[in-house]
């Protein structure tokens, strides 16, 4: 029932997860995070198996830390995803995979352009200029092919996003609630108000 | 749902004369729901060999870092550059290492070794070799591919002959599959003196 969003445009991307916390017939919280900002310039929204989402979440966002205080240098989006994946791809043979879900991305610095990578918890990644998990996925991805500009400016592609949610209000049965959105470009990430 | 159908996608690679071509789809889904429409699944190893990898994407990608690590190991021992023919066996060794827990891909190979001789191969998931003359064909299209190649195929084609025979057959396999299709890439590997020469060429197909 967890939905997330990934969105690119000229010189940012969007992050939108839905905050409600369910077990079975309960909301038990609807301000969850299901974010976590990895990187000066990089977010990774997550969904999948309550628990192993926020453990490979931390287990990621403390690994790119790592890295940075290592080597004095961040991971830029592109090596961040890479790494995510063959941590996923060793952890589905294991004896206990994570069934987590992925929306991995940000702003490259040193490129100067935006990157999103939808990743599974088999370990697949694909490079996408648009994303959804969940079965949110069946409603928007079909609004985000019609609408999306590649080039959009922020408000643009935050109305791609209203669009979306939209969608899901009024098509999907289950009322989702508020959602959590953050944007990553140039100058950090941030929280907006939608 | 078969765990190869998951994400779907199908290559095929063909011999010509003193060429050969590889061809993929751009297909990646998740079941029915189509995730993205730009992923390849045929990869370089030399100038003028080139792996294709159908199959789980995430082993595709796993089995591609492999492979990638293992031919630069070979052309650092032994400071020349991996043929198709050992290339072929190197892959088949890479998958029955996992003979009890395999990865779900089954690969095929194109290539011209060193004196510009056209050599292809295929193998299934755990590392079996098929040396076919003529043509191989994977993936969640193979049966159709098989019957588009079977048809279409002569021997002796010339590059630019075997482009369209590969893209032919690629193309209208892909229409009847639910799971490949969505764009459509083609590699023709030809001698260039004694330097491989690839040409990569983007299908205009169905994008359905």
């Amino acid at each position: 029932m967890e939905v997330s969003f990934g969105i690119t445009g000229k010189d940012y991307v969007i992050f939108a997860s839905d905050t409600s916390s369910v077990r079975s017939i309960v909301r038990m919280k609807s301000d969850e995070d299901k974010q976590k900002e990895i990187g000066k310039h990089l977010v990774m929204a997550y969904s999948g198996e309550p628990g192993d989402t926020v453990q490979f979440a931390e287990y990621v966002e403390r690994n790119m830390r790592l890295y940075a205080i290592r080597n004095h240098i961040a991971l830029r989006p592109s090596s961040a995803a890479s790494w995510t994946r063959a941590e996923l791809a060793k952890s589905i043979r294991s004896r206990n995979p994570y069934s987590v879900n992925l929306l991995l991305g940000g702003w490259d610095p040193t490129s100067n352009t935006p990157h999103l990578y939808w990743l599974d918890y088999l370990g697949t990644m694909a490079t996408v200029p648009f994303a959804a998990h969940g079965y949110g996925a069946y409603f928007s991805l079909s609004t985000m092919d019609r609408y999306h500009n590649p080039e959009g400016t922020l408000e643009e592609g935050l109305d791609l996003l209203r669009k979306c949610i939209n969608e899901l209000e009024t098509r999907f049965i289950v009322n989702l609630g508020k959602f959590k959105v953050r944007v990553a470009d140039k100058d950090g990430v941030r929280v907006v108000e939608l | 749902m078969s765990i190869m159908e998951l994400n779907g996608g199908s290559c095929v690679a063909m011999v010509g004369k003193n060429c050969v071509a590889i061809a993929c789809d751009l297909r990646l889904g998740n079941q029915a729901l189509t995730v993205a429409t730009n992923f390849s699944k045929v990869f370089p190893v030399t100038p003028s060999t080139l792996v294709g990898l159908p199959g789980l994407a995430t082993d595709t990608m796993t089995v591609w870092e492999k492979l990638r690590f293992r031919t630069n190991m070979y052309e650092m021992k032994e400071n020349r550059k991996i043929s198709p023919q050992t290339l072929a066996h190197l892959v088949s060794s890479t998958l029955y290492e996992k003979r009890f827990g395999p990865y779900f891909v089954e690969p095929v190979i194109a290539g011209l070794d060193n004196s510009g001789v056209p050599f292809i191969a295929s193998t299934d998931l755990i590392g079996c070799i098929n040396f076919a003359k003529d043509f191989v064909v994977s993936g969640t299209a193979s049966e159709k591919l098989f019957g588009m190649a079977e048809s279409l195929w002569e021997p002796d084609l010339a590059p630019e002959e075997l482009f369209e025979t590969i893209s032919q057959t690629l193309l209208n396999a892909v229409d009847r599959d639910a799971f490949s299709g969505w764009g459509a890439i083609v590699w023709v590997v030809e001698m260039d003196g004694s330097e491989g020469k690839v040409t990569k060429r983007w299908l205009r197909g169905r994008m359905d």
